[in-house]
């Protein structure tokens, strides 16, 4: 009996979701958006690039897998920038008054700008690297977006460090360097990857703009091209297949992100 | 009486927004090298405030402390703080929370030697088995023992203990103040303790400090308590010194505590003397 009821929660009731959105799916196609491709069409039409997942047939004809990984490569760079900028800067806001007052104002302005806003600014800025300049104003977007969450949530977490840690430091008399890493940097660990994790998600959401506006190839590449080209079936499946990634990315960062929480 | 610890006319005023507020004021206090000195007073008096000015945490408003000879200038490991909350940090083990401050006291020794140290406070505080374990595995008894080894580890000059008992449960703590003795008692350690419990302040202590209550708290009245060492807990509880002391305590907290020492002298009987005499 509650293996049954077990079942029906975690197996039949996400499965009724599905397939109310199938049908929504198919009505839509039927009926008011004629130019919507329904199921099927979708299935036929992105067969070759799904059986073949890892194909080469040229830059913008790759296996639906092959730019799957092409985006992930660009975006954790763009979020490694993110962490490598974003986390000390979060330290720097959580320990000092001064700086928050400082920053404060820019970042509260400069974090709703969205990523379409930034990328022209990126290729301006990068406007004299050449050839490298479209991947380069994509890091910086990638960047720039997503590492607020990260700079947000260190800071706080910096902020609401028990004084009874900070304490033992004074009374142990620990220099700056080891109170860092022996007391703040630990402290803070269960703040930095909330942080961490939020902003994997929009580097993520970031990427399909960014490879949109510069055309470089990936999922987000790859849909633009097939809007352009009217191969309306394989928009769809590079939709699937965002969201897929995104919620395994998700997945991935919860499960590093309750490591640190229990410790 | 040769001082080890001086504090002399120590105050200490927050400035609020309705102006200052003097929390302690004028507090005068002697300890001699190895004494063990209770501070009791009613919550809130400021007990904590003097004692966490001499650990350092706290800024002196006026006035000074004089540590064996030296002006104490902010915190450092030459005082061994033991908390209320044990306060060890919940990622390192009972070893490296006791290692971090050992480290740090003593950088010139080898690793092994360090080790060494830590193993041995470690022990003697009954943790001989569960140093490797983090704080969450431990109960609250034993993460309190492991604060008292932290303490003790850095051989400090001075042991000061912030209501160190206050959240045990009476079993517990009677356990911690054997084990809080014994390591005093091998190293001979000047001890400062707040505590609001009155028999174990007579219990642990040579002489109880009374404090009057805040705002401007001082040194209300000091007990000397007689009995020799080491100290027998059931032999204590039947000797009728023992309650007559404890009589005194309960007397002074109860019913002087918020009168001046000075009315306080004059007003009751000689037995127990005033700061200022």
């Amino acid at each position: 009996m509650i293996f049954s009821k077990l079942k029906l929660d975690s197996l039949l009731l996400p499965l009724i979701g599905v397939v109310a959105f199938v049908a929504l799916w198919f009505g839509l196609s039927a009926t008011v958006s004629p130019d919507l491709p329904d199921p099927t069409a979708t299935w036929v039409s992105s067969k070759p690039v799904v059986v073949e997942p890892f194909a080469y047939r040229g830059e913008m004809d790759q296996g639906i897998l092959r730019f799957t990984w092409l985006s992930l490569v660009l975006v954790a760079k763009g979020y490694a920038i993110a962490l490598i900028v974003g986390t000390p800067l979060g330290f720097i806001l959580g320990l000092s008054k001064v700086a928050t007052k400082i920053c404060d104002p820019m970042i509260q302005v400069l974090r709703p700008v969205s990523p379409l806003a930034w990328l022209p600014l990126g290729m301006i800025l990068f406007m004299k690297t050449g050839k490298g300049v479209s991947e380069m104003a994509a890091l910086f977007t990638i960047a720039i977006c997503s590492m607020w969450p990260t700079v947000l949530n260190t800071a706080v977490g910096v902020r609401s460090i028990p004084q009874d840690y900070l304490n033992v430091a004074k009374v142990l008399k620990l220099s700056r360097t080891k109170t860092l890493f022996k007391v703040l940097v630990p402290a803070t660990l269960p703040y930095m990857f909330t942080g961490f994790r939020l902003s994997l998600g929009i580097a993520w959401l970031v990427i399909v703009a960014a490879e949109m506006l510069t055309g470089r190839p990936g999922v987000g590449g790859f849909l633009w091209q097939q809007y352009n080209s009217l191969v309306y079936e394989q928009i769809i499946l590079c939709i699937l297949t965002i969201g897929l990634v995104g919620f395994v990315l998700d997945r991935l960062m919860s499960l590093v992100e309750a490591r640190f929480k229990t410790a | 009486m040769s001082s080890y610890l001086e504090i002399s006319r120590v105050t200490k005023t927050y400035t609020t927004p309705k102006g200052p507020a003097v929390i302690v004021k004028d507090f005068d206090l002697k300890i001699a090298k190895g004494e063990f000195v209770s501070l009791i007073g009613h919550s809130g008096c400021g007990k904590s405030t003097v004692l966490s000015m001499v650990a350092g945490l706290n800024d002196i408003t006026d006035g000074g402390i004089v540590l064996a000879g030296k002006e104490l200038d902010g915190p450092g490991p030459d005082r061994g703080v033991v908390f209320q909350s044990p306060c060890l940090l919940p990622w390192l083990t009972a070893f490296e929370n006791v290692m971090l401050g050992v480290d740090q006291a003593f950088w010139t020794a080898d690793k092994s030697e360090r080790a060494a140290i830590v193993e041995y406070y470690l022990t003697v505080v009954g943790l001989g088995d569960s140093m490797h374990k983090r704080p969450h595995e431990l109960s609250q008894g034993m993460r309190q023992r492991v604060g008292i080894a932290r303490a003790f580890a850095l051989s400090p000059k001075m042991l000061l203990l912030d209501e160190p008992f206050g959240m045990l449960d009476s079993l517990t703590r009677v356990e911690l103040h054997g084990v809080l003795l014994e390591l005093w008692r091998r190293n001979q350690i000047t001890a400062l303790m707040v505590t609001h419990d009155v028999d174990e302040a007579i219990f642990l202590s040579d002489r109880v400090v009374c404090m009057t209550d805040g705002p401007a708290a001082e040194v209300g009245a000091i007990l000397h308590i007689p009995f020799e060492r080491p100290r027998d807990r059931k032999a204590l509880m039947e000797d009728p010194e023992y309650y007559r002391l404890r009589e005194q305590l309960i007397d002074f907290l109860e019913h002087r505590a918020h009168e001046r020492p000075s009315q306080a002298a004059r007003a009751h009987q000689p037995a127990l003397a005033t700061a200022t005499a």
